[in-house]
């Protein structure tokens, strides 16, 4: 008996030695990385999941300024989309990962400091996307009703900072300046019946505006021509499928890309044909589907806005563009050059949608003013040791989600092979442990990933009352009292 | 009601979206979202009842981005996206959207005479999600949109590398 009493006894005293050894005396074979990802998008999470994965003990903590994570897949994906926002099941697997820690609510910058991120972590990922939208700089931009499109779409998608924007919808005509996926992703959503909106995640306040909407029109309006858009076919598609709504694209706009198809590689071919084909020879189906149209939109190449003009009461009467022409002999990436011949466009309501840049956020990261990037040679920021950036932030705002997830998984991998490399020194940091007590100090209500999930039931809860996937909180207040809620 | 979610899962993804797409209503599209709900069900119960059902297989071999050939034990009437999840195949990143026709990532390319063989030629929808893939091949196919045959036995697929920098507009 007592023989047994002491193996056992002998056993467990062996077991903790053993635990306080990996605890509290590092070797090499012990060492356990840690990186600070900040920004929980796609481009924050692809990474994580690639590091967590490349190295075996490595840990990952994801900073974010919000309370909830997922960044433009919650907030820059249109309602409408919901397959999009599948994605999230992953991320919620990688940040449930026990290697894995969501540290919400913390603005890097001014909550805590780069450098205090430096102390505590062998290297540092920036993925906080592009944040701000690039103006016009014209006369008239900063009238009421002249919206950046980025604005609106955080308005209906809930973004705490822009659920208040005053946008008017009294007007019948909308122009959107722009030809990429977010101009389209804004035109369809002021197009689409609030009928159909209403069973997405649409915010409710936005739902309620656009259900008293009276805009029956909208131009989409390029500097370029039908070759050089932006937007993806998908997207095109859709609009000219959409309920209720008939398209127009002039066939003197389109008629000259029918016989330069065959030379273009098959994602532009198609893209190109497809407005060739709406614009000059549109189906059976299409004639019928606008032959009982209610809405419109119409896409408007070579122009650029030059003034937006206001009438006497301080609104919009119009944007003025002066009609362009193509130079270059890569017809693909053709420059707009101004004529002097101009054009008014009479409308209420002018949607920005020109592209975003990022802002920088803390003294300690480079960054370069006129890119609106932070400058790097393929993921590692240029001139700083353990610093990398990954997705919008490094490479500028382009590209679907597939792009992100490359260049997420690309960062990753090159953050583990500069620490197998001995290009990141294999010192042993503290991670995690060393910041929340600073942020504890300043009274920092951070949100963890548990927390988060209580955020995501009462919002699920909000949503099936209202027959809908989820109504977001779109308040700080409210999602951090949602955290204190028993689960 | 299970042999109701049989059926639902049995009327492939590709050809719902096929009814679906064209009137793009998001009405319909969460309808996608529930069926491919009833789709995990289906999986999940299938995988710890599949003995008794004695469902046909057949051999099918991708080839990952690092030239390994993996084999998987695809069940007829799978999606190739559902065969290398149940089978567990590790590819970054494949499959991202759960096979609702939103994403590229579990883009495949066929060798020429197996694209010929296959009997359906993809969509539309699928062809605009194609085009926004990397290193598209004239027999490249979404995964999520390939329906097992017993003609596919030891079939072999390529998964095409990732390359970062072809990102931005086609």
């Amino acid at each position: 008996m007592l023989i047994k009493n002491t193996q056992n006894l002998t056993r467990r005293l062996i077991r903790n030695l053993n635990r306080y050894r990996r605890l509290y005396c590092g070797n090499s074979g012990d060492f356990v990385p840690h990186v600070a990802v900040i920004g929980s998008g796609p481009a924050g999470f692809y990474t994580t999941q690639q590091l967590l994965k490349a190295h075996p003990k490595l840990k990952v903590d994801i900073y974010e300024k919000l309370p909830i994570p997922f960044g433009l897949v919650r907030y820059g994906v249109a309602p409408d989309h919901p397959e999009v926002k599948n994605v999230i099941n992953t991320f919620t697997q990688t940040a449930q990962n026990e290697r894995c820690n969501f540290i919400g609510n913390v603005s890097i910058g001014t909550d805590i400091t780069i450098k205090h991120l430096q102390k505590a972590y062998n290297a540092i990922v920036l993925s906080y996307g592009a944040d701000a939208d690039r103006k016009l700089d014209i006369p008239g931009e900063n009238l009421p009703n002249v919206i950046s499109a980025r604005a609106l779409v955080g308005w209906y998608n809930g973004l705490p900072q822009d659920r208040n924007l005053e946008v008017d919808l009294s007007c019948d005509t909308a122009v959107v300046l722009g030809h990429g996926n977010v101009a389209l992703d804004v035109a369809r959503i002021l197009l689409t019946p609030t009928s159909t909106l209403s069973k997405t995640d649409i915010s409710n306040h936005a739902l309620e505006a656009l259900s008293k909407s009276n805009i029956k029109k909208v131009y989409v309006v390029g500097r370029r021509g039908p070759l050089q858009v932006s937007f993806t076919i998908k997207e095109l598609r859709e609009m000219i499928n959409l309920e209720d709504c008939r398209t127009i694209i002039e066939k003197e706009d389109v008629s000259f890309i029918g016989s330069l198809t065959e030379e273009l590689p098959r994602p532009r071919k198609r893209l190109t044909d497809l407005l060739y084909k709406t614009g000059c020879n549109p189906t059976d189906n299409n004639l019928i589907h606008w032959s009982k149209a209610i809405r419109e939109w119409q896409l408007k190449f070579l122009l650029s806005p030059t003034k937006i003009v206001s009438n006497n009461d301080n609104r919009i009467d119009s944007v003025e563009c002066v009609k362009n022409r193509l130079e270059g002999d890569d017809i693909l990436n053709q420059k707009a050059v101004s004529t002097d011949e101009t054009v008014q466009i009479k409308c209420g309501l002018v949607l920005r949608s020109i592209g975003y840049k990022s802002i920088p956020i803390d003294d300690a990261i480079p960054f370069d003013q006129k890119r609106g990037v932070i400058p790097n040679e393929n993921g590692r920021v240029t001139g700083v040791t353990g610093m990398y950036c990954s997705g919008w932030v490094g490479s500028g705002p382009v590209g679907v989600i597939l792009s992100t997830m490359s260049d997420g998984f690309n960062t990753g991998k090159l953050i583990v092979s500069d620490m197998n490399s001995g290009l990141i020194p294999n010192i042993q940091k503290s991670g995690k442990d060393g910041i929340l007590p600073i942020l504890r100090e300043k009274g920092v209500n951070v949100v963890d990933f548990k927390s988060w999930e209580k955020i995501n039931k009462v919002e699920v809860g909000k949503g099936e009352e209202m027959g809908k996937p989820r109504e977001k909180l779109t308040d700080i207040q409210q999602m951090l009292d949602a955290t204190q809620e028993k689960s | 009601m299970a042999f109701l979610n049989r059926v639902v899962s049995k009327v492939s993804i590709g050809s719902v979206c096929k009814l679906v797409f064209p009137s793009s209503s998001a009405a319909l599209t969460s309808g996608l979202c529930k069926i491919n709900q009833l789709k995990d069900n289906e999986r999940l119960r299938f995988s710890s009842t599949a003995a008794k059902h004695k469902t046909e297989r057949v051999k099918v071999h991708f080839i990952d981005r690092d030239g390994n050939k993996l084999t998987a034990n695809a069940k007829i009437g799978d999606n190739l996206l559902d065969v290398i999840i149940e089978n567990d195949i590790d590819i970054d990143g494949f499959g991202a959207c759960e096979g609702t026709l939103a994403c590229s990532t579990c883009h495949l390319i066929f060798k020429q005479a197996d694209y010929d063989k296959l009997p359906d030629t993809p969509t539309d929808e699928e062809l605009d999600m194609l085009d926004l893939a990397y290193g598209l091949e004239d027999t490249s196919r979404l995964g999520c949109q390939v329906i097992v045959t017993k003609d596919m036995k030891d079939l072999e697929v390529s998964v095409p590398a990732a390359v970062a920098d072809a990102r931005g507009p086609v």
